[in-house]
């Protein structure tokens, strides 16, 4: 950043507000909080509006919405792929598929339904991969966000990672999952409206969205593409030197349509525990058809102003830049500050104090999902499964481990700010661990989705497919390379041997390798391995084996499939218009 | 538990006034608003989270609950 922000006592006033309520929902909720089943599942009480909101408030990150702005400012309306193909489909699958089963089977978490559904170790397996992924991911999203106050408000790392860090910790620890969720539903709303100026702001200073089309023609033809590439979506996909994000449409459809997406959104825990906390099993399966619907309309809040800025930038009269990395003017552009940029160009004072309090409350909802999903898989995963189980005394036990619960929300968020720290000595490791970790998912999908629909699959078949999933995926990103990778954390560690024109396509590729060689192995493991559980024990757990739902006693408009028959009609009306 | 449209209708109402407050006081001031072309983005964001803040306070149990009582008293 050339110039530091100055924040007004407007500004700070903002800040204080936000923060009074944020702690005084945990407050409010500390008395609710009885025993472990309160804390870690905020006692399936949660409305489905709430929890909806929730469930897609803990997936808008400081991250996702750095990288989603900074994204429309390098691929332009091809970043809406990752909302309009890569997570409303997902989303309307896992509400009719597949969230009876993770609700009804009244599993606590993710790795407890493979546990129920195929055995131990591969619960085991599952925890603990996750339980180290969120604190990384938490760690990693802390440190973005003490480095962005550090570098725009001037604000000591140090001090900066742990004030935040105790906000959330504070009500994470005081009110758990459900202060989590509400908190999430508050910051959902200030995300929308710290931000919605930049929309208005930006497209009124392109003469619109007519206007900013026009400015962004010469940029496009001049970069050698058509001169509408970056205000479409599937137009220039034929081939994947056609348009800035080099990925064809089979690759959209296939990585991130298929794999990424059904990987994130159906297995996640983080995001799955969100729905599983709902009031019933109908509020739990409208949770992700309620949440697609503010998804889908996202990309206007934090895309386009990404785009109007690529059109900014290479206006010189605007007086707009992005900054370098490292601020050293021969380095590549830092497109994860445009969102900053765009904040300092266009707000006063006042409004600037919202748009700040958005970009922490977009942080704020990142982790506490990451630490109310961390500390349940812990207390009850691990904690509960080998190092105390349950004795006979079902009320102690519930004290007990609310008190687990608590010190590992502690726990958790002291790991997330040493990963911080780890990731200013070592940023490069971190960004490597994050791509490894974004491919876990990918064979976890297979796994799971073999699990509900296919009553064959076995014990032995689903962990040999989730760790040689995994594997396959590390050694595919060790022997390729995207074009011009200057580290070995990009890929080819082990030896390259074959290079892909971006990382995007890279990313991709692994996610269908590991989400293949997963789905293959686990098919071929259980036709030769015995299953152990018997059709009774299976009962509500797979699809075969679980009696049909019955809606017909509800409104037609009340029920899940009219919802998401609302929803896909109007994601692919979106599609069609941004064609 | 709570419902969680009170806090947040309490918040956005704070927030609304605050912010409306601060875009009256500061109304006419160019040099301050060239930044947002010359739109006085406080007044507007202010009272947008004045209107959202007191229609969710106004649909929220706890508001609800108190209407009814008077109305019965």
């Amino acid at each position: 950043m050339n110039t530091i922000f100055v924040l007004g006592w407007i500004d700070k006033l903002v800040l204080i507000v936000y923060f009074i309520f944020v702690l005084g929902i945990g407050w409010a909720l500390k008395k609710y909080m009885k025993n472990a089943n309160a804390f870690l599942e905020a006692g399936r009480s949660i409305p489905a509006w709430v929890a909806g909101l929730a469930f897609i408030s803990t997936n808008l990150g400081a991250l996702e919405v750095m990288g989603m702005t900074g994204s429309g400012a390098k691929y332009g309306m091809l970043t809406t792929h990752f909302y309009w193909v890569g997570a409303i489909p997902a989303m309307i699958f896992l509400a009719l598929f597949m969230m009876r089963f993770y609700y009804g089977s009244k599993a606590r978490s993710v790795p407890e339904y493979l546990k129920l559904r195929f055995d131990e170790k591969t619960r085991a397996l599952n925890a603990i991969l996750f339980a180290v992924m969120t604190v990384l991911a938490s760690g990693i999203s802390m440190y973005a966000l003490a480095i962005l106050l550090e570098s725009a408000l001037g604000w000591n790392f140090t001090v900066s990672l742990v004030i935040s860090g105790a906000i959330v910790l504070g009500y994470t620890y005081l009110g758990g999952l459900s202060s989590a969720i509400y908190n999430e539903v508050l910051q959902f709303f200030i995300i929308c409206i710290g931000l919605f100026p930049l929309v208005l702001l930006s497209l009124k200073d392109l003469g619109g969205w007519h206007g900013l089309q026009a400015s962004l023609a010469p940029i496009a033809a001049a970069k050698g593409y058509a001169q509408d590439v970056y205000t479409t979506t599937w137009k220039y996909t034929a081939s994947a030197g056609q348009n800035p994000m080099g990925v064809a449409w089979y690759g959209i459809a296939a990585g991130l349509g298929f794999v990424l997406s059904f990987g994130y959104w159906c297995t996640n825990f983080l995001i799955v525990q969100r729905a599983m906390a709902a009031e019933s099993q109908m509020a739990a399966r409208k949770v992700p058809l309620i949440g697609a619907i503010p998804k889908m309309f996202v990309p206007f809040l934090i895309i386009v102003p990404g785009i109007a800025a690529l059109a900014l930038m290479n206006n010189p009269s605007m007086g707009f830049s992005i900054p370098h990395m490292h601020n050293d003017p021969t380095q590549p552009l830092n497109y994860d500050y445009t969102i900053l940029a765009l904040l300092q160009h266009y707000l006063p004072a006042g409004v600037l104090g919202l748009g700040i309090t958005a970009l922490l409350a977009s942080f704020m909802s990142g982790m506490a999902g990451n630490v109310s999903a961390f500390n349940t898989v812990w207390t009850y995963d691990i904690y509960q499964s080998y190092i105390r189980p349950t004795t006979s005394d079902a009320e102690a036990d519930g004290k007990h481990y609310l008190k687990v619960g608590r010190y590992a929300t502690i726990v958790g968020i002291l790991l997330s700010i040493g990963t911080a720290y780890i990731a200013t000595k070592f940023g490069n490791i971190m960004d490597f661990l994050q791509t490894i970790f974004s491919m876990i998912n990918a064979p976890l999908f297979a796994v799971i989705f073999l699990g509900m629909f296919w009553k064959r699959s076995t014990g032995h078949g689903a962990f040999i497919g989730l760790l040689v999933g995994f594997l396959a995926a590390l050694a595919h990103h060790g022997l390729t390379q995207p074009m011009g990778a200057d580290t070995v954390f990009k890929g080819g560690w082990i030896t390259v041997l074959h290079q892909y024109p971006v990382e995007m396509a890279q990313n991709f590729w692994t996610a269908i390798i590991a989400c293949t060689v997963s789905t293959v192995l686990t098919i071929s493991i259980s036709l030769m391995t015995k299953r152990k559980k018997s059709d009774e024990q299976l009962n509500g757990l797979v699809y075969a084996l679980t009696p049909k739902l019955d809606d017909s006693d509800i409104e037609w408009y009340k029920r899940p499939w009219f919802l998401a028959t609302i929803v896909g009609a109007i994601c692919i009306a979106l599609t069609i218009m941004f064609w | 538990m709570i419902d969680i449209r009170f806090p947040i209708g309490l918040m956005f109402t704070i927030l609304g006034v605050i912010v409306t407050g601060y875009g009256l006081g500061t109304m006419g001031n160019a040099e301050m608003y060239a930044k947002s072309l010359h739109l006085n983005m406080n007044l507007i964001s202010g009272v947008v989270m004045l209107v959202f803040g007191l229609g969710m306070l106004l649909f929220s149990d706890v508001v609800r609950n108190m209407l009814k009582k008077k109305k019965t008293q």
